[in-house]
C-alpha cells in the first residue's frame, strides 16, 4: 500500500519543483476561453441601466419604450419602485437584445425616476461623517497602555491609512446563461464553481441539480466573485424570457463602481518603546468605510502584540458603493497602519527598523522563528545593512533612496474539497474537482499532486476542474484552495493507486503492501527487477476503470504563514515622484507544491501592491455622489515600467515543508503598501500618512516637514 | 455609442462637403484615440464621422520654404521616427516619444493630438465641457480638482489641455494651417487654442467646417536648443501631470531669446512669457534655470487640490532649460 502522507524531500519528483502552468500556452496565445469569450448559437447581449444617484428612492421605472427598441428580446427589472438605492451604479433593470449596441441603446431608453436623497460619499472621519453615519465598535484592550506610555523612552503619534480601492478585475464580473427546458447553464466568472447552483436554484425555482456552472478559466476575482450577484439572476431571467442564451458582463465603469471595493481604514496611533527598542504600549482610534455595511473590527496592532494595547474602531456608513472581500480582508490596511507606526517609532528611538523588529520578534507569538529567519533572509537579499541609512539622511541632488520593511501573516488552511481520481485501463488518468483556477495555478498544483502520487509525469494526468458536475470543492477564498485541492487530490490519487496495486499484486509477487508507483512503473520496493510499466499495470483492470474519491485531509495541510517584505524606493524630492527600485519577499507557505507558481503568486502580489501603494484610489465626488475615475484612464494601475526589480524567496526545507500545505493567495499582497510607505519615509525623512503615495502627497509632506523645521 | 454615419472622403474638398454646420452634425475623425472613447461614453454623439486619414493633402512630412510641414494625419509614430525632427527639434521629438503605448502612437495623429478634448473627469463623465451641475454651478472648484488647471482658471473652464505636442510646437513658433471652403488660412499654434466661454464653443479656433490641415515649424536656425520635460506619476498609459517645452536661441552659453510653454496646467497650452522674457540675455545655468522656473509660476492660482502642480511646473521649466542647454 502506498502512503498518502507527503513524500520526503528526497522522494519528490515533481512537488516543490519549478513547473510551468498547464494552461500557460493556452492563455498566452489567447486560446483559453473565458466567460467573456463564450459565444452560444443565437446568443443575445444583456445590458443594465444604473442609478446615477448615490442615494435616492426609485419612484418610477418605465420600460415600455425600451421594449419596443430594435432587436430587444427581453426586459427584466432588478430594482423595485419605492426602494432606496444606496450607491451610484445600483442596477435598476436589464435588457437583452440581438447586438451589444442595441442592448445599450435599449437600456438607456428605460425611464427611471428618482426622489434624490442626501448622500455621503467622502472618506470622512467620524467627526465629519456625524453620528448618523458612525458606529463605534467595541474596544479591544489588553493590559493598560496609559501608564506604560508615561514610562516609555520614546513615544510617537501619527495618523495613517489607505482609501477605498476597487478590485478592478481584468475580466469584469458577469456570465453567459442558457436554458434548455428547466436546465440552466451558466458560464460564470466565479471563484465558487461548486456553490453557485445553490444560489441560482431558489432564485430560478429549479432544483440545484438543474444548474450547470462552467468556469474553465477566469480573469481575476481577488475576493469579489463569490456570488451569482443581481446581474447573474437578471441574466438568467433574460435568457428564460427570450428563450436564448444571453451574455452579460459588466462594462468597465460599472465594474469599478460596484463590483468590488476594499474598505478604507485610517487610524490615529500612539505607540511607545523603551530605550532599547522594546515595544511597550499601543493605542489606536481607527475608522473607515465599507460603503453602507461594515468590514468588521480590525485587529490593531497587526502581528505584534505588545503587553499593553488598546484599539477602537468606528465604522462609517457611506454611499461610496458596496465593499467586498479584497485579498486578505483588512490585513493590508492593518499592516500599513501598524508597520508605519512601528517604523516611525524605530526612527524616534532611534534604531534601524530591522534591529527594532528583530528586537521585538517574540511579540509576534508562534511565528517568531519564521519571521526571524525571513527577516534575515530578506535583509541579505536586499543588502539591507549596507544600503540602510537613518531616516532623513540625505545625499546630494534631488533623488533620495530609502528602505522599508513589513511583516504579515495569514491563515490559509484548506477548504472542503472532494476529488475523484480515475485510472483507465488504457493507463490514462483523470482527476476531477468542482474547483476553479483564478489564475493562481491551482490546476497545475492538482496535476502535480496527482502525477507525483501515481509516479507519472505531469502530462499523463488530465485535470478536470471548473465545472460543478465534478465533485464539490469549496470557493477560492481565504487562501484555502491549495490546501483543499492538494490534499483531496492526494487522497483520491492514493486511494486509486492502492486499488490498482491490489489488482496488479498477483503479477508482482502477490503482496500489494510491497508495491510502489515510481517513475512510470509499478515496482516491488527495493527490487528493481520486479516491475510493470504503468500501461501494462493498468491493462490488468480489464475493462472497468478505477474511480476513487478523496477529501480534504487536515493532516496534509496547515494554517498560519508568516512573511517579510522589504522595499527600496527612490523619490524625486522636487517632483514627489516615487519609483520602486526593488522589492524583496521572504515568504513561507508550508510545503510548496509548485515553486514557480508560488513565486508567481508573490510577483503578482508585488505588482498589485505597488499599484495600491502608489496609484489606486476610488475617487468620489461629494457634489454629484459619483465615482470620478470609473475608467482605466483615471483609475491608475501600474504598468511594466512602474515595477522595479522583484526578488522572491520562498522559505522551504525543514521547519517549513513538514508543516504541510498552506495557502499563499493572500499573504504576499499584505505588506507592499507598508514597505513602500516605510521606504518613502526613510528616503524623504517624513511620513506620507496615507496611500496612495502620489507626487501631490509627497510634496505636501515635504512642505509640512519644512514648515516644522 | 449612438449610431452614426461614416464617411471616408478622398480629398479635402470632399471632406468639407461632408462636414455639417455644427459639431453635433459631424466630427472629424483622425486616429480616433480620443473621439471614439468619448462617443462610447455618450459624451459626444455626432450624427456623422468624417474620416480624414485617407486624404493625401493632410498627410506626410515635407520640407517647404517656410520650414517643416507636418500633415495633420501624420501619426505620432511617424513623427517620432522622422530624422530631421529628432535632430533639429528634440523638444518636439521628446514630447511625442513620451506619449504612451505603441498602439496609441501608431493610430493617433498630430492633428488629433492638438484637437483632443480636455482631460477633465467631469467632462468625461458627462457633466459637460464646462463641468457644471444641474443648476449651472461649476463642479471643479468645489470638487476633486487634483488634475485641473492652475493657470487661466478663473472660469468658466477649469480643465487642462491634454496635448503634449502643443507646448513643444508653440515654443517653436509653429503655424497651424487650416483648410476651409475659403482655402487655407494660417494661425500661430499659440493662437489656435482658446478657452471656451460656453458649452458650444471648442477649445480651439476651428469652426465646424474647418480642418486643421498641417502644422509648419520654421526652419531650425543656428543656436536653436529645444527640450521638453514632463512629470508623470507612472510610466504606464497615462498623461503627464505637467510639462514644460522650451526653445532657446543660444549664443554660446548665453540665451538670446527664450520661449517657455507649459502643458497640462491650463485650459490652453500656457505660455510663460515672464520666464521667457526674463531669460533673454542670461547665461544658462542651474541658478538662472531655477529662477526662470520661479518666474514661470508667478501668476499660478491653484485650486483646492492641485497646489502640487505649481511645484511641478516650476521644476519642469528648470529641468527643460537645463536639458536644452546640455543638448
Ligand atoms: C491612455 C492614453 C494616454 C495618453 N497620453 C497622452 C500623452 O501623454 N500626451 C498626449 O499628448 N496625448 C496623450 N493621449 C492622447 C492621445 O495622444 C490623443 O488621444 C490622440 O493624439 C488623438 O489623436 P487622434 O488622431 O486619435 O484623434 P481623434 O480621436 O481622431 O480626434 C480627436 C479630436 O480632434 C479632432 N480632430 C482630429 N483631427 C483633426 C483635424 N485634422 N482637424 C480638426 N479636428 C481634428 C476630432 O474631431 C476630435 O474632436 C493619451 C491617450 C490615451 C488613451
Amino acid at each position: 500500500m502506498a502512503d498518502y502522507k507527503w513524500p520526503a524531500a528526497e522522494n519528490r519528483s515533481l512537488i516543490g519543483k519549478r513547473i510551468s502552468r498547464l494552461d500557460g500556452p493556452l492563455k498566452s496565445s489567447g486560446r483559453a476561453k473565458y466567460s467573456f469569450d463564450v459565444n452560444r448559437p443565437g446568443m443575445l447581449y444583456g445590458k443594465m441601466i444604473l442609478s446615477p444617484y448615490a442615494h435616492a428612492k426609485v419612484t418610477k421605472i418605465d420600460t415600455t419604450a425600451a421594449e419596443k427598441m430594435p432587436g430587444v428580446k427581453a426586459v427584466t427589472l432588478i430594482w423595485e419602485v419605492g426602494k432606496e438605492v444606496q450607491w451610484a451604479g445600483q442596477e435598476i433593470a436589464a435588457v437583452a437584445a440581438e447586438t451589444e449596441d442595441q442592448a445599450r441603446d435599449a437600456a438607456r431608453a428605460i425611464k427611471v425616476e428618482y426622489e434624490v436623497l442626501p448622500h455621503l460619499v467622502t472618506d470622512a472621519t467620524p467627526q465629519q461623517a456625524g453620528a448618523d453615519h458612525s458606529k463605534q465598535l467595541s474596544e479591544q484592550k489588553t493590559g493598560d497602555p496609559d501608564p506604560a506610555f508615561a514610562q516609555a523612552a520614546a513615544t510617537i503619534e501619527g495618523t495613517y491609512g489607505s482609501p477605498v480601492i476597487t478590485h478592478c478585475c481584468l475580466e469584469s464580473h458577469g456570465q453567459v446563461t442558457e436554458w434548455q427546458g428547466d436546465q440552466l447553464t451558466v458560464w460564470a466568472s466565479t471563484q465558487a464553481v461548486s456553490n453557485l447552483a445553490g444560489e441560482y436554484a431558489p432564485a430560478m425555482e429549479i432544483p440545484a441539480g438543474n444548474v450547470h456552472i462552467i468556469t474553465p478559466v477566469m480573469g481575476g476575482g481577488f475576493g469579489s466573485k463569490f456570488n451569482s450577484d443581481v446581474w447573474g439572476f437578471a441574466c438568467a431571467r433574460l435568457s428564460k424570457k427570450s428563450g436564448r442564451a444571453v451574455k452579460m458582463l459588466l462594462e468597465r465603469d460599472h465594474e469599478l463602481m460596484v463590483a468590488g471595493a476594499r474598505p478604507s481604514i485610517y487610524a490615529k496611533v500612539k505607540v511607545a518603546a523603551k530605550a532599547d527598542g522594546t515595544l511597550v504600549a499601543w493605542k489606536s482610534e481607527s475608522w473607515g468605510t465599507a460603503g453602507p455595511g461594515s468590514a468588521g473590527n480590525p485587529t490593531l496592532p497587526y502581528v505584534f502584540r505588545p503587553e499593553n494595547r488598546s484599539s477602537r474602531h468606528t465604522a462609517i456608513s457611506t454611499n461610496i458603493g458596496p465593499a467586498r472581500a479584497w485579498r486578505a480582508p483588512n490585513h493590508p490596511q492593518m499592516a500599513l497602519i501598524t508597520m508605519s507606526a512601528l517604523e516611525d517609532l524605530a526612527a524616534a528611538v532611534p534604531m534601524d527598523p530591522l534591529d527594532f523588529f528583530l528586537k521585538n520578534i517574540e511579540l509576534t507569538g508562534t511565528l517568531a522563528k519564521v519571521y526571524k529567519e525571513e527577516l534575515l533572509k530578506a535583509a541579505e537579499l536586499m543588502d539591507w545593512k549596507k544600503k540602510w541609512h537613518p531616516r532623513g539622511q540625505m545625499v546630494a541632488g534631488p533623488i533620495q533612496r530609502g528602505l522599508g520593511l513589513s511583516l504579515h501573516t495569514w491563515g490559509g488552511g484548506g477548504h472542503q474539497s472532494n476529488c475523484n481520481c480515475t485510472i483507465h485501463p488504457d493507463g490514462s488518468v483523470e482527476v476531477s474537482l468542482g474547483s476553479q483556477d483564478l489564475g493562481t495555478g491551482a490546476r497545475t498544483v492538482i496535476g502535480i499532486v496527482a502525477a507525483e502520487t501515481l509516479g507519472l509525469p505531469l502530462e499523463a494526468v488530465k485535470v478536470n476542474i471548473g465545472d460543478n458536475h465534478y465533485p464539490a470543492s469549496g470557493a477560492s477564498g481565504g487562501s484555502t484552495t491549495v490546501g483543499g485541492v492538494s490534499s483531496s487530490t492526494r487522497r483520491a490519487a492514493n486511494n486509486a493507486l492502492n486499488e490498482l496495486l491490489a489488482k496488479v499484486a498477483p503479477s508482482l509477487g502477490g503482496d500489494a503492501e510491497q508495491l510502489e508507483a515510481v517513475g512510470g512503473v509499478i515496482r516491488v520496493k527495493g527490487d528493481t527487477s520486479k516491475f510493470l510499466p504503468w500501461k501494462q499495470a493498468c491493462a490488468k483492470l480489464a475493462s472497468t476503470p478505477i474511480t476513487a474519491a478523496g477529501q480534504t485531509s487536515k493532516d496534509l495541510i496547515s494554517s498560519g504563514v508568516g512573511g517579510v517584505q522589504m522595499a527600496e524606493v527612490s523619490v524625486d524630492m522636487e517632483t514627489g515622484v516615487v519609483r520602486v527600485e526593488k522589492m524583496v519577499a521572504a515568504q513561507d507557505c508550508g510545503l510548496v507544491i509548485n515553486l514557480k507558481t508560488a513565486e508567481s503568486q508573490v510577483y503578482g502580489a508585488f505588482i498589485m501592491g505597488i499599484t495600491y501603494a502608489l496609484h489606486e484610489e476610488k475617487i468620489m465626488d461629494q457634489q454629484t455622489g459619483r465615482c470620478l475615475n470609473a475608467d482605466m484612464e483615471f483609475y491608475k494601475l501600474a504598468g511594466l515600467g512602474d515595477i522595479g526589480e522583484l526578488v522572491v524567496h520562498m522559505m522551504t526545507g525543514p521547519g517549513y515543508d513538514d508543516r504541510g500545505v498552506i495557502g499563499l493567495g493572500e499573504p504576499p499582497v499584505i505588506s507592499p503598501g507598508a514597505v513602500i510607505s516605510n521606504a518613502v519615509a526613510n528616503a524623504i525623512g517624513v511620513r506620507v500618512p496615507t496611500l496612495p503615495i502620489t507626487p501631490s502627497k509627497v510634496l505636501a509632506a515635504l512642505e509640512s516637514k519644512g514648515a516644522k523645521a | 455609442m449612438e449610431a452614426f454615419e461614416y464617411a471616408r472622403p478622398a480629398s479635402g474638398k470632399e471632406a468639407l462637403e461632408l462636414l455639417g454646420g455644427s459639431f453635433a452634425d459631424s466630427e472629424i475623425l483622425a486616429g480616433g484615440m480620443d473621439l471614439i472613447s468619448l462617443m462610447k461614453n455618450y459624451v459626444l454623439s455626432p450624427k456623422r464621422l468624417v474620416n480624414i486619414k485617407g486624404i493625401s493633402e493632410f498627410s506626410g512630412i515635407r520640407s517647404t520654404q517656410q520650414g517643416l510641414a507636418i500633415g495633420a494625419t501624420t501619426t505620432l509614430q511617424e513623427l517620432i521616427e522622422h530624422k530631421t525632427i529628432a535632430a533639429d527639434y528634440p523638444g518636439l521629438h521628446q514630447a511625442a516619444d513620451a506619449i504612451p503605448s505603441p498602439q496609441i502612437r501608431n493610430m493617433a495623429t498630430a492633428g488629433g493630438n492638438l484637437c483632443q478634448r480636455p482631460r477633465c473627469w467631469y467632462f468625461r463623465n458627462g457633466f459637460g465641457l464646462l463641468a457644471r451641475d444641474a443648476k449651472g454651478n461649476p463642479l471643479v472648484p468645489g470638487g476633486d480638482n487634483r488634475y485641473h488647471a492652475i493657470f487661466g482658471n478663473d472660469g468658466p473652464a477649469y480643465f487642462v489641455n491634454g496635448s503634449s505636442l502643443a507646448p513643444a510646437l508653440i515654443a517653436l513658433s509653429a503655424q497651424a494651417r487650416i483648410f476651409s471652403a475659403n482655402g487655407w488660412r494660417e494661425v500661430a499654434v499659440a493662437d489656435f487654442f482658446r478657452t471656451p466661454r460656453n458649452d458650444n464653443e471648442r477649445e480651439n479656433v476651428l469652426q465646424p467646417k474647418e480642418i486643421l490641415g498641417e502644422i509648419v515649424i520654421p526652419s531650425a536656425s543656428k543656436g536653436l536648443r529645444t527640450s521638453t520635460y514632463e512629470v508623470r506619476e507612472r510610466e504606464a498609459l497615462d498623461w503627464p501631470l505637467a510639462t514644460a517645452s522650451v526653445a532657446l536661441k543660444m549664443s554660446g552659453n548665453k540665451i538670446e531669446k527664450a520661449s517657455v510653454v507649459l502643458g497640462y496646467v491650463a485650459p490652453i497650452p500656457w505660455q510663460a512669457k515672464e520666464a521667457g522674457d526674463w531669460l533673454a540675455g542670461k547665461t544658462l545655468n542651474e541658478e538662472t534655470a531655477a529662477k526662470a522656473g520661479e518666474a514661470a509660476v508667478q501668476g499660478a492660482k491653484p485650486l483646492s487640490g492641485n497646489k502640487y502642480k505649481v511645484q511641478l511646473a516650476r521644476v519642469c521649466v528648470k529641468r527643460a532649460l537645463l536639458a536644452a542647454g546640455r543638448a
